[in-house]
């Protein structure tokens, strides 16, 4: 018998193509998606060098960064933009990818289609020039982000060089306390082992904490992996993954269905499989996080308050904590709970599926978003706004007095004009806090939906565990 | 791509952990579909303080860069890496880089070397106190020197040394194993739940 395996190593394994000696592994890739910010330069290159797409049939593309979220976003103010989006349009023309345009009803953020139409599988390698392609490990695929240079590399070759990364196994054990969300496991999850913390491993998230996780929340845990530094994140196929996927647009059908399966169930790690390194969260430690600096890592629970930088260990963290707090405009020792907010924004391709929304929708039905914050949910792809609309969570938020707009990565890093003004404050439902991420000189703190929604009717942050949810109109009844 | 071999060059102290792509080039640069003229997007929010470190003369022409811990975390945007080279730096120095920017920087023929956090430290205190720092970054003897007796050697993977020192450009070193790869790709191809589109 063949040794005990992890995840990891089966899917490395079953996609080498060549091992030379001193070289990095030759992996396959069974999926490349592309979007039109790290894309350009890439084709460019293929023209440049007179080479073609090895596999368009394995190449899917969208728009999302770049494009606006108001109704009128045929057509784009902004001629940089515009001219970025034509050309991914004129790229995927000459070398015959399909695009998910901004008017087709599949557009979305590129990890958020991937998943919905069952393009993403379990057992795949899947590459993006994002680095958030983590979020495609929730199927038990090894997903990861790539530059610009590997997007031309995967497109002229369907291949990848690659050194192998070691393994890092979490384990959450128990049941999640209530109010805290998949999005506050992985805040959580940061806060423990810091933004470098999974530097150069491949994470395998596990437990029964996971295990009861909806594929929503497990997207939302590996889309995050990569703010701990992580090469990928992985969670085992199961009953859950394969009820997700079965039905959907690219996903077997049939005889093949019931054969995917058989081998999707030979993924998960086999009993006894060694990692290079474990670690084991009780469930019941964890809160809801609020982070309060400019690093996914500088995260405390809503309970806490703000850290004193002076705890950091080299000066170059010191510096770095002391900058944070500057930057974010706070004083060490302010309780989480005082901190008012300007903003919320409700999207990004970590929270904006359609159990985020209706997540948050229930916490705001019955209620007013507060006089001096302005919030906005962007939907991470039609598929979900469609859904959304039927089951009437847009009146839940337009009641509330939420902006309901068009999908696309939006205020998540504002490339398009959905931005923070300077020293405006935003509870935030995405993935990065960095300085000017959403909109230069504005302040991210990174919460799950239902602390979002919480935050935008108090006009400072508040512990979802002690929320007062009503159930005002029709729609709000139905949610509840 | 440029290959690298030894160079020589005043020392540029960035003394901050968890410098992120997005500060290294922010996002309204990233709408260009060029791959040329990101060196002045460098750092562009940052050098907008006349205190920045890019902008005291005592560094002009440095192309050597010293940094915090986690180096180029986040997004993946290789613009990170063309503006830093375009830029002129053609080396980086830390305790550790995010995994996407260190492989981004060697496919942009920029030597990201990683020393211990002491070493670090101690480069960082020269260049920011002794007058026109310099080091010697010699790939081909894995070493780096200064001018007053310090001295050290960093380990690198020998591949990525390899591309480095001749330039070399991946998509043709990979091409070098067509027919593995073709071989591969017919086996591959008919296990279903492996296509993209099924
Ligand atoms: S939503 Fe944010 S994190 Fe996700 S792909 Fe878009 S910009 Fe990147």
């Amino acid at each position: 018998m063949s040794q005990a395996k992890t995840l990891f190593e089966k899917v490395w394994e079953q996609h080498i193509v060549a091992e030379p000696a001193g070289e990095p592994t030759i992996l396959y890739i069974d999926l490349q998606l592309v979007h039109e910010v790290t894309s350009p330069q890439a084709f460019e290159g293929l023209r440049l060098a007179g080479r073609r797409v090895a596999r368009a049939d394995r190449t899917l593309a969208t728009v999302d960064h770049n494009v606006p979220t108001d109704k009128d976003r045929i057509h784009i103010k902004d001629p940089i933009a515009a001219k970025q989006i034509e050309a991914l349009r004129k790229n995927c023309a000459e070398f015959g990818v399909e695009l998910f345009d901004v008017n087709s009803v599949d557009q979305g953020i590129v990890h958020m289609i991937g998943p919905e139409l069952g393009a993403t599988k379990p057992g795949m390698t899947i590459v993006c020039g994002d680095s958030h392609t983590s979020t495609h490990g929730a199927f038990g695929a090894l997903a990861f982000g790539i530059g610009t240079s590997e997007v031309e590399h995967v497109l002229a070759t369907q291949t990848l060089p690659q050194s192998r990364p070691k393994t890092f196994r979490i384990a959450v054990e128990g049941e999640l306390p209530h109010g805290v969300t998949a999005k506050d496991i992985v805040l959580g999850i940061i806060g423990r082992i810091g933004t470098d913390g999974a530097t150069g491993y491949a994470i395998e998230f596990a437990g029964s904490a996971i295990r009861a996780l909806s594929m929503e929340g497990r997207m939302t845990i590996c889309n995050m992996s990569i703010e701990a530094g992580a090469r990928a994140g992985m969670i085992a196929p199961d009953e859950t993954t394969f009820a997700y996927l079965e039905g959907r647009r690219f996903a077997p059908k049939d005889a093949d269905w019931e054969r995917a399966k058989q081998e999707w169930r030979k993924l998960p790690t086999d009993e006894g499989a060694a990692f290079d390194r474990e670690l084991l969260i009780p469930a019941h430690e964890l809160t809801p996080y609020v982070t309060w600096g400019t690093s996914p890592g500088m995260v405390v629970g809503v309970t806490d308050v703000v850290p004193d930088p002076s705890l950091g260990e080299t000066e170059a963290d010191r510096n770095g904590l002391a900058r944070a707090l500057e930057y974010m405009d706070l004083r060490a020792g302010t309780p989480i709970e005082e901190i008012t907010i300007d903003r919320v924004f409700i999207g990004s391709c970590t929270n904006a599926r359609i159990e985020d929304l209706r997540a948050a929708a229930k916490v705001l039905a019955g209620y007013q978003v507060h006089a001096n914050v302005r919030g906005m949910v962007v939907p991470g792809s039609q598929q979900v706004k469609a859904q959304a609309e039927r089951e009437g969570l847009d009146h839940v938020f337009r009641e509330a007095g939420f902006d309901w707009r068009e999908p696309g990565c939006s205020m998540c890093l504002g490339m398009n004009p959905d931005i923070l003004q300077p020293g405006e404050r935003c509870a935030s439902t995405s993935n990065r806090n960095f300085e000017g991420r959403q909109g230069k000189g504005g302040r991210t703190h990174l919460v799950s939906p239902a602390m979002a929604a919480a935050a935008a009717v108090m006009g400072r942050f508040t512990d979802i565990r002690t929320w007062q949810y009503r159930t005002a109109s029709r729609e709000a009844e139905v949610l509840a | 791509m440029q290959a690298f071999t030894t160079l020589t060059s005043i020392v540029t102290p960035l003394e901050l952990s968890n410098v992120d792509t997005d500060q290294i080039i922010p996002k309204q640069f990233l709408k260009r579909i060029e791959r040329t003229g990101y060196e002045d997007y460098l750092f562009f929010d940052w050098r907008q303080d006349p205190g920045f470190v890019l902008n005291n003369p005592a560094y002009g022409g440095s192309h050597i860069l010293v940094a915090g811990k986690n180096f180029g975390c986040g997004s993946s945007r290789e613009h990170a890496a063309w503006a830093l080279e375009q830029y002129g730096f053609r080396c980086v120095i830390a305790p550790s880089f995010a995994d996407i920017f260190y492989s981004n920087a060697g496919k942009n023929g920029i030597l990201a070397i990683t020393l211990s956090e002491a070493e670090v430290e101690r480069l960082l205190l020269q260049a920011k106190t002794a007058d026109g720092y310099r080091l010697t970054v010699s790939l081909e003897s894995n070493t780096i020197e200064d001018e007053s007796g310090f001295a050290t050697s960093f380990q690198i993977d020998p591949f990525r040394r390899d591309c480095l020192l001749q330039g070399l450009d991946d998509i043709g070193l990979t091409l070098r194993h067509a027919a593995l790869l073709s071989a591969y790709e017919q086996k591959h191809d008919t296990e279903n739940w492996l296509l993209a589109r099924a």
